[in-house]
């Protein structure tokens, strides 16, 4: 769990004269899973596209993977995996069909890919459905798929923005446990998202607000630094310290 | 290279499983160009004539039943006077009616000069110019017995035609260049711009770039499937052109292809711009089709002449694409001139191109950050 696999340093991204990342620092290890918090506007997303090679940072110092991301983007490119709220598969290709697109974009041999391919539909009881097109799969199911797809290249990292949007509990659950599959495999696990209780899912949390991280711990030490019974409290109690405690469902 | 032909594959997969797309991209050039052939270029067979004889002498008669033993005419009416004229055009069923002047025969044989009118119906521009064409070269034909059998100087008759029409349809073809300028220029714009938006739409964008695949290649992936159809379509419009209704193309088909290529870069390049500057599908195909159809349509003489626009239109068509794409191609199937007549036109259109390709990079890049 020591090794170090996203490295920010004093990350600062200006657009105009909004500082969207305020000197952000905190790293990431290994095979953790980081949940990556913060309301809307509060600069999640620019960071997230700092963090996957997308856009490049005004100053500061940031290593994703190994590779710095203002130099190398490319490289970083290669070693993440990448999925959002939309799902990310293409809904009038079949399941191997964009199985087979994403194994080849991220240049994996054609073997590897089917070898791949055939394990994850036995894994997911998928089978039938490997010539089905993504358009006639349930929600749960594309979720599941586009989770696995995201990894099938066995990236050192893989970005989740949100990915459990619009899903019922059960298969939030079901999703839950391929995220510590992955993680047990040494995949590191960075994802953002709305749900509190999520949150305590992760190894650790961090809570930005205004463009700074205001919080970053493990759920249970933030928990009894702030004196509060769930995430969503300690949430509340960053976001909006005047406000008292209240029964708010998150998301 | 691995990484992109997946790509690429993967863009035909969309174009082949999406049944629309595909009517888009191979029936309407087809359907068009049947439709305007046969529609505008029908030859006339049985078309209704009638006859105002005011001279009703063995000349009058020898003309009348050349054009109707000619077999592209069927007499509709005799009429009496000159105030039936616009009751029988106004029936329908005759396309044109032919005046004999008083003592055309007399006027012809003694002062070898003769006068008939031929009074067309302009409601229909297109039969109206081809029935007046026919019955002008059937007493052309029946002129030159006459002056042959005669032996004074040439008689002459000298026929009228009475009709407001488009000298441009004169051509029966000039439709197939058209048709190519606008099916190429709206599949190239609408599918590019509407197939990039729709990565957005779906999210799959967002995948794409942060994934290895540079966006470089991730827009040459997008667009080269519509280059190689636009092609074939290209070919398939001139077979039609050729086989259907027999118009070769004079030129060079080698320069014409090549301007073929450039304009469907241009398109492409246009497209690409679209989908920059729109945010959902139907943004995309609203721009398209609005911002492409109609003044390709109307503006790039296409139909409608420029030459004959006032000063603010014929300032507008300098600045439409197809304006150029249509001289250009007009020129080499029809006239079968060659590059040196034609290299203004495409410098215009290599101009435009880098314009909305250099324009295409920076809105692109501003998305990015």
């Amino acid at each position: 769990m020591n090794d170090i696999v996203i490295s920010v340093r004093n990350l600062v991204k200006k657009f105009g004269d909004f500082v969207a990342n305020d000197n952000l620092s905190f790293e990431v290890y290994s095979g953790e899973i980081f949940g990556f918090l913060g309301a809307n506007g509060a600069g999640k997303t620019t960071a997230l596209r700092i963090l996957s090679g997308l856009s490049s940072p005004t100053s500061g110092e940031v290593m994703v993977a190994g590779y710095d991301a203002k130099k190398e983007p490319e490289k970083i490119k290669k070693n993440i995996g990448y999925m959002c709220q939309k799902f990310s598969l293409y809904e009038d290709l079949t399941v191997k069909e964009n199985t087979m697109l994403y194994g080849g974009i991220y240049g994996m041999s054609l073997p590897l890919i089917k070898k791949r391919t055939a394990e994850l539909m036995e894994k997911l009881n998928f089978s039938d459905y490997e010539n089905k097109l993504i358009s006639d799969l349930p929600l749960g199911m594309k979720q599941k798929l586009a989770f696995s797809v995201a990894v099938l290249h066995e990236p050192k990292i893989v970005f989740l923005d949100e990915p459990t949007g619009g899903v019922d509990p059960v298969t939030r659950r079901q999703f839950w446990e391929m995220i510590y599959e992955a993680a047990s495999r040494g995949i590191t696990v960075f994802v953002t998202t709305h749900y509190m209780d999520e949150a305590e899912y992760c190894d650790r949390i961090s809570i930005m607000s205004d463009g700074k991280i205001v919080a970053l711990d493990t759920p249970a030490n933030l928990k009894k630094q702030y004196n509060a019974e769930t995430v969503e409290e300690v949430f509340i109690k960053i976001a909006r310290p005047d406000s008292p405690p209240s029964p708010l469902k998150g998301g | 290279m691995k990484r992109f032909l997946g790509f690429v594959k993967k863009e035909f997969l969309h174009i082949f499983r999406d049944p629309r797309t595909l009517f888009l991209l191979f029936g309407i050039p087809a359907v068009q160009i049947l439709l305007f052939g046969f529609v505008v270029s029908q030859d006339i067979r049985n078309a209704g004539v009638a006859f105002l004889d005011l001279s009703k002498d063995e000349v009058t008669q020898k003309l009348t039943d050349r054009i109707i033993s000619s077999g592209f005419f069927r007499q509709t009416d005799n009429l009496l006077t000159y105030n039936d004229i616009d009751k029988v055009l106004k029936k329908g069923k005759t396309k044109a009616i032919i005046v004999y002047e008083d003592n055309f025969g007399r006027n012809l044989l003694e002062k070898g000069k003769a006068s008939m009118s031929i009074i067309a119906d302009g409601s229909e521009p297109n039969t109206a110019t081809l029935v007046t064409n026919y019955i002008m070269a059937i007493t052309v034909d029946f002129n030159r017995e006459i002056a042959g059998n005669s032996a004074g100087s040439g008689s002459l008759i000298t026929p009228e035609v009475r009709m407001f029409y488009n000298p441009e349809l004169k051509g029966h073809f000039m439709f197939v260049p058209g048709v190519i300028t606008l099916i190429l220029i709206l599949i190239c714009a609408l599918m590019t711009s509407v197939t990039i938006t729709r990565e957005k739409e779906f999210g799959t964008m967002e995948v794409l770039l942060v994934s290895p695949l540079k966006p470089l290649q991730i827009i040459l992936g997008k667009v080269m499937p519509y280059f190689i159809l636009s092609l074939i379509n290209v070919i398939v419009i001139l077979i039609l052109s050729w086989f259907v209704f027999g118009l070769p193309v004079k030129g060079s088909i080698a320069l014409l292809l090549a301007e073929s290529m450039l304009y469907i870069l241009m398109s492409l390049s246009l497209g690409i711009l679209i989908s920059t500057v729109s945010k959902t599908m139907q943004q995309a195909i609203f721009i398209s089709l609005i911002g492409l159809m109609l003044p390709t349509i109307l503006l790039s003489g296409f139909i409608f002449p420029v030459e004959n626009m006032p000063a603010v239109y014929r300032w507008l068509c300098t600045i439409i694409p197809p304006r150029y794409f249509i001289i250009i191609i007009k020129s080499i199937m029809i006239k079968g001139t060659g590059f040196f007549y034609v290299w203004k036109e495409t410098l215009v259109l290599v101009v435009m191109t880098l314009i909305f390709i250099g324009l295409s990079v920076r809105n692109f890049k501003i998305r990015l950050e």
